[in-house]
């Protein structure tokens, strides 16, 4: 696939900027997200990453972080909007249902069939030991993955934005205030910060 | 079969309407999950909530399969579906128009305002997610260094996260977790 010999139309306005050159089809959609979901062990984000913007190079990091912040602050499951989101981006409606079903459909038989097993065998005691493992490392993958989305605000010494992240971690986290209050609270000041921001940036 | 097609009917209520309102994504939503399925059905003990828990964790794809479980667990094959699609159908759609919105007033500056204003929040519920969960399976030191030992290789390395996973599993058949 040649992608830069023959221009067959003008890219969009303000495409060269903000967009990448690779731009996935339908199929490259469903078995991109396939993979990434089949791969995703502890979460699919990981592998979204790692596929989206490091493989890829279907999103800059810049980009990721955007688009995922948008679809954890839709309501569900963000990895799923995330997958609704991206494959809507390049491929519209088919896109979207191409990137949902990819990231859905396996894993989903996966589940049922180890739901099945559990029910059989739940009760095997090495079993819930080795459960209880695997819960460890699955949390230290979810660790490791906030750090790395860290990385573009601490290379930026964005320190307003760091102090917001862990002004919601710790009133989340340690103080276990309600979700919603704190959502409240934090996107309004977050908003008025970053646009204050941006006006200084410009004056 | 009267009862199976009702708790499917009350699967999808649940769910869907989790779904709707559950911001900040599948690991979020655990703690009421947690208190749908066990408290409010009995769908589930509370033991069984915790190895669903696991099974998902261990399971590739989404965290948000922990509702194919569940699903499952109350009403088999069909439940498994039920609750899946109802937990993703409606914010699928909800995602899909708002996206197209923001493509729409791409050449406004808002959206980029209001997207660069959320990571930071978002990055920040993330992270309290990591500690709770950190305080739900971490019970012992042991525990406490395996994640953290997966946290530093997952950062630091470009392993394959499959093997971390294995490594606590065995350590934990091995019964030293």
């Amino acid at each position: 696939m040649p992608p830069e010999s023959s221009p067959v139309a003008a890219p969009a306005p303000n495409a060269p900027a903000s967009s990448p050159p690779n731009q996935p089809g339908l199929l490259e959609l469903f078995l991109a997200f396939a993979k990434m979901s089949l791969a995703g062990f502890g979460g699919v984000l990981v592998w979204a990453r790692r596929g989206i913007v490091e493989k890829h190079r279907w999103m800059t990091a810049e980009e990721f972080n955007e688009t995922f912040a948008l679809c954890h602050f839709l309501p569900g499951p963000n990895i799923v909007n995330l997958s609704v989101v991206f494959g809507a981006r390049f491929r519209g409606i088919a896109g979207g249902f191409a990137a949902f079903a990819g990231l859905v459909g396996p894993p989903m038989l996966i589940a049922t069939v180890l739901a099945a097993l559990y029910a059989h065998y739940g009760d095997i005691p090495a079993l819930r030991r080795t459960l209880a493992g695997v819960a460890c490392a699955a949390v230290g993958l979810l660790i490791a993955v906030v750090f790395k989305m860290m990385m573009p605000l601490i290379k930026r010494r964005d320190v307003t934005g760091l102090v917001i992240l862990v002004a919601v971690f710790a009133a989340i986290g340690l103080v276990r205030w309600p979700l919603q209050i704190v959502l409240l609270v934090a996107i309004p000041v977050s908003l008025a910060i970053t646009i204050l921001a941006r006006r200084r940036a410009k004056a | 079969m009267s009862t199976n097609s009702d708790s499917i009917g009350e699967l999808v209520v649940t769910f869907g309407l989790m779904s709707l309102f559950a911001v900040g994504g599948a690991n979020s939503a655990i703690p009421e999950m947690h208190r749908a399925a066990v408290e409010v059905h009995h769908w589930m003990t509370d033991k069984q909530f915790a190895d669903v828990f696991a099974i998902s964790q261990l399971s590739p794809g989404p965290n948000v399969l922990i509702v194919t479980l569940i699903g499952y667990s109350v009403a088999g094959i069909g439940g498994a579906l039920a609750a899946t699609v109802a937990m993703c159908g409606p914010t699928a759609l909800l995602a899909y128009y708002v996206s197209r919105f923001l493509e729409r007033s791409r050449h406004a500056r808002w959206p980029a305002i209001v997207q660069a204003a959320l990571v930071p929040l978002s990055i920040g519920l993330m992270a309290a997610s990591g500690l709770i969960l950190a305080q739900t399976s971490d019970q012992s030191w042991i525990a406490a260094l395996i994640t953290i030992g997966a946290a530093v290789l997952a950062f630091a390395t470009r392993l394959n996260p499959f093997w971390m996973l294995l490594a606590g599993g065995i350590l934990g058949f091995a019964g030293v977790v």
